[in-house]
């Protein structure tokens, strides 16, 4: 069973004076531990696909459903609990939250958005505190990390909830290539662990080598799909 | 909660100049009005008190219409001994009177042989009467603090005036109920210091020895002047002792007495009124400073964590928390500013209080001021702070709630 089905997606931007389609009828199906990512020239709809499948936004046609839940029909509450159950994040500049320590970060969604008891909490945070490796550094606050260690706190704090999905815009853009390369082999890593699929934009083609199913957009609409060996299709 | 109330702290610890001065605005806010508060409310309690506890007695209870004739101190409006025993006998029921005094008022001529002037009486039962206005006595200036038959005590004003002494003998003449006129020689007990508000010149004589001057068989009663062992009960006792009379009426069957208090019988109620105005725009101002002050935090904290705001809403985090997070913060920030401006608040008006301020009330001189400040004011003064900066937070947690994350996160 797919984890993610997208039929006849299609997104469109009302401006001042024109209508711009960000996406045209795309079609595409995504299964569970996969590690996606969706590639393309800007204002190609990366972006755009990404905000729909984290439930940001909603497609103008088309259905999208995710962990066999029609979202596109999700009200505004709905789609924030949704997003609290279901996903986790990962943001280019990190987002972590300034006023909380490295381990509070990583709490925030424990406490804000599940309400997960505070012995579980403890347990599933010095867990991903040592998956990412970043124990040493847990009553650091992030302006005291580098920003390598904040992607791999930011990787945490996604993945601290047990989602299904973990949706990455562009998350080594600032990054230098080393630090890159870490922190996608780290998001391997958890896929294998947890069996979280990952789904990541990229503009660095040498980072889209790490996925194993590629995604390419162009103009607005899918262009191609690549299955690297081992991947399912 | 807590972890709202964590988030919130250190949110406001992050932007520290801009909390602190919020803060202290919202203190000096707080401190003003708890010294004006402290300041008037003990200035208006003590003028009141010097009312009431030294000429007029909490309220009054006349016959229908004495009152509107007070000016003239009808002997006709005069409360019968009958009447009088019926009122007296309601009192005593009640337990929240401590004690009431009968006067039977009149006006008269005053004569040291040489020179005559008018004056106006208040026969009285002395006993009663310093039960009932105690400070009484303190307004005696010269001579001993208690009255007997065949003995007046006159105000200042006329001893000066006539260059009366103690001790010396002076007639009081008056006209009776029936057009006839008596007089009777009276030695002077003691002098009176003047008070504010209508009676401020009266004289004071034995309620039997006005009876004798106005030959009456036995003592009319003009007016009765009760104080209650509550001050702040007498809305309820005037309107339980006006339930009490009004079953007493007359042939035509309209009633026979009428209460009054206080503030019905003085001028100085207006200044009272007038002190509770200021007091309410004092307070309305304190509530412009903390809601402008507060408002204009808030609607910074959410303009500068936008992306903020986006990323926790995009990691699911509910509306109703976002909105709580930034209304705990405005909270915070008003608790802050409360509890600091009722410590330095208190401070102040110890201060005041160890410095002995001093001052005068019409013809009284060098009277102490003693701010007191109730723990209702320091209760009622936080409170406000505490509402309106929950209330100034709402418009900008609201907006932070109802952001989309998409826009949030793209804002740069």
């Amino acid at each position: 069973m797919a984890l993610i089905k997208a039929q006849n997606i299609t997104k469109d931007y009302q401006t001042e004076d024109v209508v711009v389609h960000a996406l045209k009828d795309v079609d595409f199906e995504i299964e569970p531990a996969s590690f996606v990512s969706f590639v393309g020239p800007s204002g190609s709809g990366k972006t755009t696909i990404l905000n729909l499948l984290g439930c940001l936004d909603k497609p103008s046609a088309g259905h999208l459903a995710i962990a066999e839940t029609d979202v596109v029909g999700l009200g505004r509450k709905e789609s924030a609990a949704f997003r609290g159950k279901h996903l986790g994040f990962i943001f280019q500049d990190f987002n972590l939250i300034p006023v909380l320590e490295v381990y509070e970060n990583i709490e925030y969604p424990l406490i804000m958005v599940q309400n997960v008891v505070p012995q579980e909490r403890k347990e599933r945070i010095t867990r991903m505190l040592a998956a990412v490796d970043m124990t040493d550094q847990a009553h650091k606050y992030p302006h005291q990390i580098s920003g390598g260690q904040k992607q791999r706190v930011a990787v945490a704090r996604a993945l601290v909830t047990n989602p299904a999905l973990v949706l990455a815009d562009e998350p080594t853009a600032n990054l230098d290539s080393q630090t890159a390369y870490a922190v996608i082999g780290l998001m391997k890593k958890m896929r294998d662990d947890f069996g979280t699929t990952f789904i990541f934009s990229t503009h660095d083609t040498k980072i889209v080598g790490e996925a194993e199913v590629i995604f390419r957009l162009e103009d607005g609409r899918l262009t191609g799909k690549e299955i690297k060996g081992g991947a399912k299709p | 909660m807590m972890n709202l109330f964590k988030i919130a702290i250190r949110n406001l610890i992050r932007y520290k100049r801009r909390t602190l001065l919020t803060a202290s605005l919202i203190t000096i806010g707080v401190v003003f009005v708890l010294v004006f508060v402290s300041i008037t409310v003990s200035f208006k309690a003590m003028m009141i008190g010097q009312i009431t506890d030294s000429m007029l007695g909490h309220f009054q209870i006349h016959r229908k219409g004495y009152v509107a004739s007070i000016d003239n101190l009808p002997l006709n409006l005069n409360m019968k001994p009958k009447a009088y025993s019926k009122i007296a006998a309601f009192l005593s029921a009640t337990p929240a009177v401590e004690a009431f005094s009968p006067r039977l008022k009149f006006g008269g001529m005053f004569s040291n042989f040489t020179e005559t002037t008018n004056i106006r009486l208040n026969g009285v039962y002395p006993e009663k009467e310093f039960q009932t206005v105690p400070l009484l006595t303190s307004r005696i200036s010269e001579g001993k603090k208690s009255l007997e038959r065949g003995e007046i005590m006159i105000p200042t004003l006329l001893a000066k005036g006539l260059k009366v002494k103690l001790g010396d003998m002076v007639v009081i003449v008056a006209t009776n109920a029936d057009g006839s006129v008596n007089g009777k020689q009276f030695t002077v007990s003691g002098i009176l210091e003047s008070a504010t508000g209508p009676g401020g010149r009266d004289g004071y004589i034995h309620i039997e020895d006005a009876a004798e001057v106005l030959r009456m068989p036995e003592a009319e009663v003009s007016e009765v002047a009760v104080r209650l062992k509550d001050f702040s009960r007498l809305p309820a006792a005037v309107r339980q002792l006006e339930g009490n009379v009004s079953g007493e009426v007359n042939k035509e069957g309209k009633p026979i007495f009428e209460v009054h208090s206080w503030e019905q019988l003085s001028p100085f109620f207006n200044i009272a009124r007038m002190i509770d105005v200021m007091t309410f725009f004092i307070k309305i101002m304190l509530i412009a400073i903390v809601l402008i002050s507060i408002m204009n935090v808030m609607i910074m904290a959410v303009y500068e964590r936008i992306r903020e705001i986006g990323t926790i809403a995009a990691i699911g985090t509910l509306p109703g928390r976002i909105r709580s997070m930034f209304i705990i913060e405005g909270f915070c920030l008003g608790v802050v500013g409360a509890v600091i401006g009722d410590i330095l608040g208190s401070v102040f008006i110890l201060i005041v209080n160890l410095l002995g301020v001093r001052f005068d009330f019409a013809q009284q001189k060098g009277m102490l001021l003693t701010a007191t400040l109730q723990p209702a004011d320091l209760l009622t003064v936080s409170g406000i702070v505490i509402v309106v900066a929950v209330a100034a937070s709402l418009q900008p947690a609201i907006k932070a709630s109802k952001m989309e994350p998409i826009e949030a996160l793209r804002h740069v």
